[in-house]
This record gives C-alpha cells, structure tokens and sequence, in this order.
C-alpha cells in the first residue's frame, strides 16, 4: 500500500487560511488502512481545524467526506455535490489521490492534507516501512525477494559495502542491513549461489529518473469513437 | 477568574472509573462537582474524535479513567486509551488548546477516595488554566 502521514495542524490551518467553506476528502483505500486519511482521520483532523480557526475568532466551515477511492475518476460521483458546495478541498489522499481529485475538479483548488511517504507495508501494529521504490524493472527475483534499491541505504545491486555492523546499515544504525537480509534470505532458500552473479547497472530510464511514467493496455482500453 | 467553575468530562470505564466514582458516592466523599461523567465498557473504546468533539463544544478538560495498567477487564483496552490520549494531547496542541486540559488516569474500582482525588487534581489544574480558550470565544455555556 501506499503509507502517508499528516501534516502538522498549524500548517494546514495557515495553508488553507483564504479559504472560507472547505471540504476535507478522506479517501478509503491505502491511506485508510496505513490511519492517515481514512474516515477517522477526516473526522479528527476536521475538528482540529474548527477548533483552530475558532481560536482565531475566523469563521470557517469544515465539512467531511471520505469516498472510497481518490485515484479512480468513478468513484468522485459521490463527492460531486460536496465539492462543489465549498471553495477549497484539503484532500487526505496519497499525492495521487489529491492530483487525481483536483484533475476531476479543475476549478476548484486542491491541497494535500498528508505527506505521502512509501510504498510498503505495516510491519506490525503501528510500524510501517517501505519495500518498494517503484523502480520500474524488478529484480526481486535475484535477490531472494529482499530488494537492494530500496532496502539497501545505497541501493547497491552488488552488495553488501562492507560496512554493516552486527546487521545494521552502516548509514543508520536503526536500519536492517538490506544485503544482510538479503545474504539471510538466499541462504535460507538455499540460492546463495545467486550471490556469484555480477548484475549490470540498473536501467533507471524505466524509474522515475526517466519521467513521469504512463501504461497504455490497449486491451483494457474502452473505444468509445471509431 | 476566582469563580471560575470548569466543566470537565470523565471518561470513565465501567469496571474501575465508575464503579469507584459510586463509591466514592456511597462513601458520601466530598469531590468538587465539575465533572460529568461518562461511562463507556472500557477506555479502549475511547475514540479521539469524543475527546476532539468535546473540546470543539468548549469544554474546559477531559479525564479518561481507566483501570490500572495490567488490570483492565480486556486485557489493554486502557494501554491503547492511554496512546490515544497522547495523540488527541498533540492534535490539541497543533489547534491551540493546551494539552494539559486532557489527562488519563489509572485506578481500581475499590478506589473511591482516589476517584474523588482524580478529580480535585482535575478541576485544580483546569482553575489554573481557566476556561477553555474555545469556550471563551463561543460564549457559550455546555
Ligand atoms: S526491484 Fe524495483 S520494483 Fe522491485 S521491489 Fe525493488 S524498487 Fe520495487
Ligand atoms: S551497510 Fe548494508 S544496507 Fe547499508 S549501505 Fe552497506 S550494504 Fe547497504
């Protein structure tokens, strides 16, 4: 999933200031399940700013709604209405969700409520970490499913540097060695023969490095004009 | 301000908070008489969003009393009760509401006289601080 948290209320009270009648968007999928801009959250973080603006004797109005999904254009039907009664939306989506909303609704202006961080997954109740840097070409594979992009501070895809110490990063001490779970790994599924392989650079033109990505699935798309 | 009389609410569990808050009752204590109470099955049902919501209505405080650590009725509903109260005590923070107005506290349900104490050390703290800065923009009395 993708996994954001929120942003400080002050900030959003400043950022949202010119605003007089205001929806806050939560959205029900990844940021949901991570409890960063689900339904609760909406709730939370809509009284947080009436509190807050209260305090500044500002009259504001704070409406909610979460739909189901931000980055899907269908499921905005439900929030039609709702948009478009207010001057602003703080959206709790992840970035694509609050892009997707102000691409439904281009007049109306569109603020992030989250700072979305990773993609990866609750490691246990309240701990989330990253696994995935969306690289574009994966090699989990060769690894044993432990990636060396994201897991390995220096993304090394002939490790390890040699400065890890007792299994830590010798970037971060509260960090995993990526190529100490990666050796840990091959080991336990008996691959560690992997290991000989000299891999050649990475082709980062298929990452973001080489520009915001599309896919186009000619077998998914609906021919609407002939 | 000197006769300034808060308003708080208690957010009590039903097996230790308010069992003891009626003992407290049948022992005839003396406890000042600014708290409303509210029972719940257990603190772990405490929702941030009761807390938020009454200081959004101008509240003064907010106690959350649940059963002491390692002997609530549900295993750790009062250990997550106690993660929330200092989530809502930033949340409040961020907004401008001192986070002091919110506390949790712990105790058994053969502890009247400790209720009554919970809630001096309560309204003490919130006469200090005064009425809730919300409350006095709203004018309003809850
Ligand atoms: S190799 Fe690339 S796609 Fe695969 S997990 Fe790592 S970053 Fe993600
Ligand atoms: S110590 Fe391990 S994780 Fe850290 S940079 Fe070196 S190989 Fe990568």
């Amino acid at each position: 999933m993708i996994v954001a948290s929120r942003k400080n209320i002050k900030d959003l009270k400043e950022m949202l200031a010119q605003h007089k009648r205001i929806l806050v968007l939560g959205c029900g999928t990844c940021v949901t399940v991570c409890l960063a801009g689900g339904e609760r959250e909406v709730g939370m973080i809509s009284s947080a700013l009436r509190i807050a603006y209260k305090l500044d004797e500002e009259e504001h109005q704070i409406d909610e709604l979460t739909i189901e999904r931000q980055c899907e254009n269908e499921f905005f039907e439900d929030a039609i209405e709702a948009v478009q009664s207010v001057d602003a939306v703080l959206s709790l989506a992840c970035g694509a969700g609050v892009q997707a909303t102000a691409e439904r609704f281009p007049n109306t202006p569109v603020y992030a409520g989250l700072d979305t961080k990773f993609i990866g997954i609750l490691q246990e109740q309240g701990i989330w970490t990253e696994k995935c840097a969306a690289c574009g070409e994966c090699v989990l594979g060769e690894y044993g499913g432990v990636c060396p992009i994201t897991r390995c501070s220096k993304s090394l895809l002939n490790g390890p540097c040699g400065g890890a110490k007792n299994g830590k990063c010798e970037v971060s001490p509260d960090q995993d060695c990526g190529w100490q779970l990666i050796y840990d790994r091959l080991k336990a599924i008996g691959q560690l023969d992997r290991l000989e392989e000299i891999f050649s650079p990475h082709d980062w033109s298929k990452s973001h490095e080489g520009g915001c990505r599309k896919i186009v699935r000619e077998d998914q798309r609906i021919v609407t004009k002939v | 301000m000197d006769n300034f009389e808060p308003k708080i609410l208690a957010l009590c569990c039903h097996y230790c908070a308010y069992a003891a808050a009626d003992l407290a009752g049948s022992m005839r204590l003396q406890y000042p008489a600014n708290v409303r109470v509210l029972r719940l099955p257990c603190t772990g049902k405490v929702d941030p969003s009761y807390i938020m919501t009454a200081f959004e209505m101008g509240i003064d405080g907010v106690l959350v009393a649940g059963c002491l650590e390692g002997g609530c009725h549900f295993q750790e509903g009062n250990l997550r009760a106690k993660k929330r109260v200092g989530l809502v005590r930033d949340m409040l923070e961020e907004a401008g509401i001192e986070k002091d107005r919110l506390e949790m506290f712990n105790l058994s349900s053969a502890e009247g006289p400790r209720f009554a104490e919970i809630v001096g050390i309560m309204t003490e703290r919130i006469k200090k601080l005064g009425p809730s800065p919300l409350r006095r923009k709203l004018e309003v009395s809850v």
